[in-house]
């Protein structure tokens, strides 16, 4: 079966633009001409941050991995490093991301499921054995748990022998998308910001060079989010961190250099391309002019963009593999920093060292085949790319200002509205898909009776889970038990005096004490996020 | 016997917070006529045969999207006859590979919708299996 063979006479991208059958200087103009396109490296950067791109560097390859434990997770790194990967993005089982240790009765049967287990920062040590760190930066996907994890990082790398003043890195740690997608909160929404404002307060004091936030448009729109919404609701979401560290005394040149972003790309290839230029464009302008940034790295859309899981399908997996490499081309026709991509076997399971060999050789075969680095923002001046850029800016910027008349993101994500406004937007989009009114190949079209190929499936053994309770026990054997109770009372009082928890999350962290007791410290100041459920 | 009045539990049992499936199949429910209650995230077994005893459901269903489904019926089996609710429809849905159908499918699954699933499929599957109960 085919789909509609009629196109209906009016178009509309997903962001609800009108895309028409020509484009002319007119539109251009009509749009609000080229005054916000400018030159690379320059503000507004809507053609990208730096002048020479990816001519000088080209983008990250950072696939995301982790499974099992420190010690089988490590060796994939390594296995992935040895394949021409440029970067790490750490992936950690569940219990790690909600803040558990492996030994938790909630902890059953998700140990190393969906990521590697954590408890100790001897599993930090494991993960990252003979890895240059100066060479190989590394990205941790963890919010609930990342001022612990974040500080398990850098007292690994100190342990190193590196200076953490020179330590370059991400963390995710965007908890506000947590509440609207993804899921892995722990606190309530105020403290859960207070966290965030104390991992980037530490990171501006004492490592400048650490992105400790990567704010997260990519589960927004995975949760039903269109791609105009992807941007807005994160710039949103940037902005309340960022008017957290103003509170606090910080301007905004000390930290804003190091906030960074995660983008999904999905659906359109225009849509897409636009959105991140307009994106760029309106984020410079929100830091400069609303903020008063002087240091033009402040203002600076630095991105991981690609993943693409909402849009690869458990049908016909193969064709994924195609999907992403049409996803990695428009994250390098976007100018994106890093990629990476879901695998063609992520539907189904964690995937193989197959699926993401494809995966690296996908971004390879752009960087050395197709000349993607050659050029910066190769699709500048065409009349439909501009027009759309600046439509999608508006887009955006209409969109924040309804979040502001709405009260503003914090108060949206705590009464749940904004969820329950994204997950009738991914409903109405399982309809259409389900309905054919939405065409997605090999799903409600070009179907087919022969039977699916095999996707090999990830094992995943208890024993893992066994050994890791074991580790475990062995680190708490053998560590300074007075120095763990010590440094663990100081987290609580200093959670319970509003101070800034990291300096004794590092402490806590360098003695050994696990992701479960910090957490339970911090719980028992802060208690435990409840859901709001709006339908 | 009145279809509207079918009652169902969507439970998201464990850790994961993938909600998106969970949240579609809960609106579309509701469109159907259902009266539906969304336990939200990260519950235990206990408290999702908790609920569903308490809301006197129908239906009990589970959504499941981080490979943890057969760990989590195994838990929950005995707790369906704790709370003698073992002649309730219990239904999963999410990541669920046919590999694991059987498995489920003996440990007294009903019925599985895994990913790609149409919601009409669901829907009247829950209808006519609650015609032949009442």
């Amino acid at each position: 079966m085919s789909p509609k063979e009629i196109k209906p006479k009016e178009i509309r991208n997903e962001s609800g633009i009108e895309v028409k059958e020509l484009y002319t200087e007119a539109d251009v103009e009509a749009s609000g001409g080229v005054n916000m396109v400018g030159l690379p490296g320059e503000y507004p950067f809507t053609r990208g941050i730096h002048r020479e791109m990816y001519r000088k560097r080209p983008w990250t390859m950072r696939q995301y991995t982790g499974f099992a434990n420190a010690k089988d997770t490590n060796e994939r790194f390594h296995y992935l490093i040895e394949n021409g990967q440029t970067g790490l993005n750490v992936a950690f089982d569940l219990p790690t991301q909600t803040g558990l240790d492996t030994d938790d009765p909630l902890a059953e049967g998700e140990v190393g499921r969906v990521g590697m287990a954590v408890d100790t920062l001897r599993d930090f040590e494991i993960a990252f054995d003979g890895i240059d760190l100066e060479k190989i930066t590394v990205s941790l996907t963890i919010n609930g748990s990342a001022a612990i994890l974040i500080a398990m990082y850098l007292a690994m790398a100190e342990k190193r022998g590196y200076d953490v003043a020179k330590l370059r890195g991400t963390a995710q740690n965007d908890i506000l998308k947590e509440f609207i997608g993804r899921g892995t909160w722990i606190f309530p929404v105020e403290p859960s910001i207070k966290l965030v404002g104390d991992t980037i307060e530490y990171c501006a004091k004492h490592a400048p060079k650490y992105s400790p936030v990567s704010v997260c448009g990519y589960h927004i729109r995975e949760s039903g989010a269109t791609p105009e919404q992807e941007m807005a609701y994160a710039f949103c979401i940037a902005k309340a961190y960022a008017d957290d560290m103003l509170k606090r005394g910080l301007h905004i040149d000390e930290f804003a250099g190091r906030l960074s972003y995660n983008f999904n790309i999905f659906g359109n290839l225009f849509e897409q391309v636009a959105k991140f230029r307009a994106g760029r464009g309106l984020w410079a302008k929100i830091i400069k002019e609303d903020y008063g940034a002087k240091d033009p790295k402040s203002m600076w859309m630095r991105m991981i963009a690609a993943g693409g899981g909402g849009g690869l399908t458990i049908e016909q997996p193969e064709n994924n593999i195609v999907r992403g490499a049409y996803y990695a081309l428009i994250s390098a026709l976007s100018g994106a920093q890093t990629m990476a991509l879901c695998c063609f076997d992520e539907a189904y399971t964690i995937p193989s060292e197959y699926a993401q060999r494809i995966s690296l050789r996908t971004m390879q075969m752009l960087i050395e085949e197709m000349g993607l680095c050659e050029t910066v923002d190769p699709l500048a001046g065409s009349y439909y790319v501009e027009t759309m850029t600046n439509k999608m800016r508006q887009k955006m910027e209409e969109t924040m200002a309804e979040v502001e008349a709405e009260g503003g993101i914090i108060k949206m994500v705590s009464e749940g509205t904004i969820q329950a406004k994204v997950s009738a937007q991914a409903y109405g989009m399982q309809k259409d898909l389900q309905s054919g009114a939405f065409p997605k190949v090999g799903v409600n079209c070009y179907k087919t009776d022969e039977e699916e190929k095999e996707v090999e499936f990830h094992p995943y053994d208890n024993r893992d889970a066994d050994q890791q309770i074991e580790n475990l026990n062995k680190v708490k054997a053998e560590r300074d038990q007075a120095e763990v109770d010590r440094t663990l009372d100081q987290v609580k009082a200093d959670a319970e005096a509003g101070h800034n928890v990291m300096p004794a999350i590092v402490a806590a962290v360098k003695a050994y004490a696990t992701v479960g007791e910090i957490t339970s410290k911090l719980v028992e100041v802060y208690g435990y996020y409840q859901e709001p459920i709006k339908f | 016997m009145n279809e509207n009045k079918i009652r169902v539990l969507m439970g998201k049992p464990g850790l994961d917070g993938h909600d998106h499936g969970a949240k579609v199949v809960v609106r579309a429910m509701m469109d159907a006529g259902f009266e539906v209650i969304y336990t939200g995230l990260r519950k235990t077994p206990r408290q999702i045969v908790e609920a569903a005893a308490k809301e006197n459901v129908d239906v009990i269903g589970l959504s499941s999207m981080a490979g943890s489904h057969i760990p989590f019926c195994k838990s929950l089996k005995p707790l369906l006859k704790e709370y003698n609710l073992e002649d309730k429809l219990w239904i999963i849905g999410g990541n669920v590979p046919s590999k694991d159908h059987e498995t489920l499918k003996d440990m007294g699954l009903d019925a599985i919708f895994p990913t790609g699933s149409h919601f009409d499929d669901i829907i009247d599957y829950i209808k006519s299996r609650y015609r032949q109960l009442a």
